[in-house]
């Protein structure tokens, strides 16, 4: 079976930016470098869901389906911080078929990660045959 | 303050219908960097057999935020959101929400447990179309930092 071969995504404040106004997740952490420093955390960082919409981009882009997800879980372990510069930053997502089910979908086990570090544990879309 | 541990099991009435908006999940797949056509095109997404442009999968988080209100909004629970991180999350899809479609959405705590400091609140809200199918159901589950 194939893997789901790497898929690099950069993300920049626009994005957090434009990701915010589209789900209505205006939470300041992920705007504001003041009150996400005010919790503790090192800037702005992105928002959980925008991570695993990326995930789930990759997911959908290699099976050829954007329909095809059934199942899909993360858990989210450790902040994307995305700086506030052009670059900002990348996140590389991964993925490796662990299974098929009796009906034929696939289960794959996915890794995302951003500055080498791991940032989902548990990250696992089923998608269908 | 802590959550109360007696409101697992408790079911809110369900939220106004959401209704599914073709450029509302444009603004979603623009947002996200989705560019397939069945996002953003009726003709492309009816060729591919669906009723109307369909929605990314985590498109469905949309559909959870009156839930989440709800729940900061109700004081007995206690849930304090400044202290709230969202711990995992998870979505079974039926298949895609697609545009044109009038959502029920209800809103479940299925459980609250305490550990190494911390509260976590398991929730989970099922997206059930006017026709009675059951189309997603999603589980978030926050963490509440200990004092």
């Amino acid at each position: 079976m194939m893997d789901l071969p790497a898929r690099t995504f950069r993300i920049t404040r626009t994005d957090l930016v434009r990701y915010a106004g589209a789900s209505g997740d205006y939470n300041p952490i992920h705007w504001s470098d003041r009150i996400a420093r005010s919790v503790g955390l090192p800037g702005v960082i992105a928002h959980g869901m925008y991570t695993m919409a990326l995930v789930a981009r990759a997911v959908t882009g290699w099976v050829g389906d954007p329909a095809a997800i059934i199942e899909y879980r993360v858990r989210f372990t450790r902040p994307v911080v995305v700086p506030d510069t052009d670059e900002g930053t990348e996140l590389v997502v991964t993925g490796v078929v662990k299974s098929t089910t009796e009906e034929g979908a696939r289960v794959l086990d996915l890794t995302a990660t951003c500055q080498g570090e791991k940032v989902l544990a548990q990250a696992r879309a089923t998608v269908r045959a | 303050m802590p959550l109360d541990p007696a409101y697992a099991g408790k079911t809110y009435p369900p939220a106004p219908p959401y209704l599914v908006g073709r450029e509302k999940i444009r603004e979603f797949a623009v947002a996200i960097g989705a560019d397939d056509p069945v996002y953003l095109d009726p003709e492309a997404a009816r060729a591919a057999g669906h009723p109307d442009v369909i929605a990314p999968p985590t498109f469905a988080i949309v559909l959870c935020q009156w839930g989440i209100e709800t729940l900061i909004g109700d004081p007995g629970l206690g849930l304090d959101f400044d202290r709230v991180v969202h711990g995992e999350q998870r979505f079974r899809y039926v298949r895609p929400l697609h545009a044109g479609e009038r959502v029920t959405r209800t809103t479940t705590i299925e459980e609250i447990t305490f550990r190494v400091g911390n509260h976590f609140l398991n929730t989970r809200t099922d997206m059930v179309a006017d026709d009675g199918e059951l189309v997603v159901t999603a589980w978030l589950m926050f963490v509440v930092r200990g004092e």
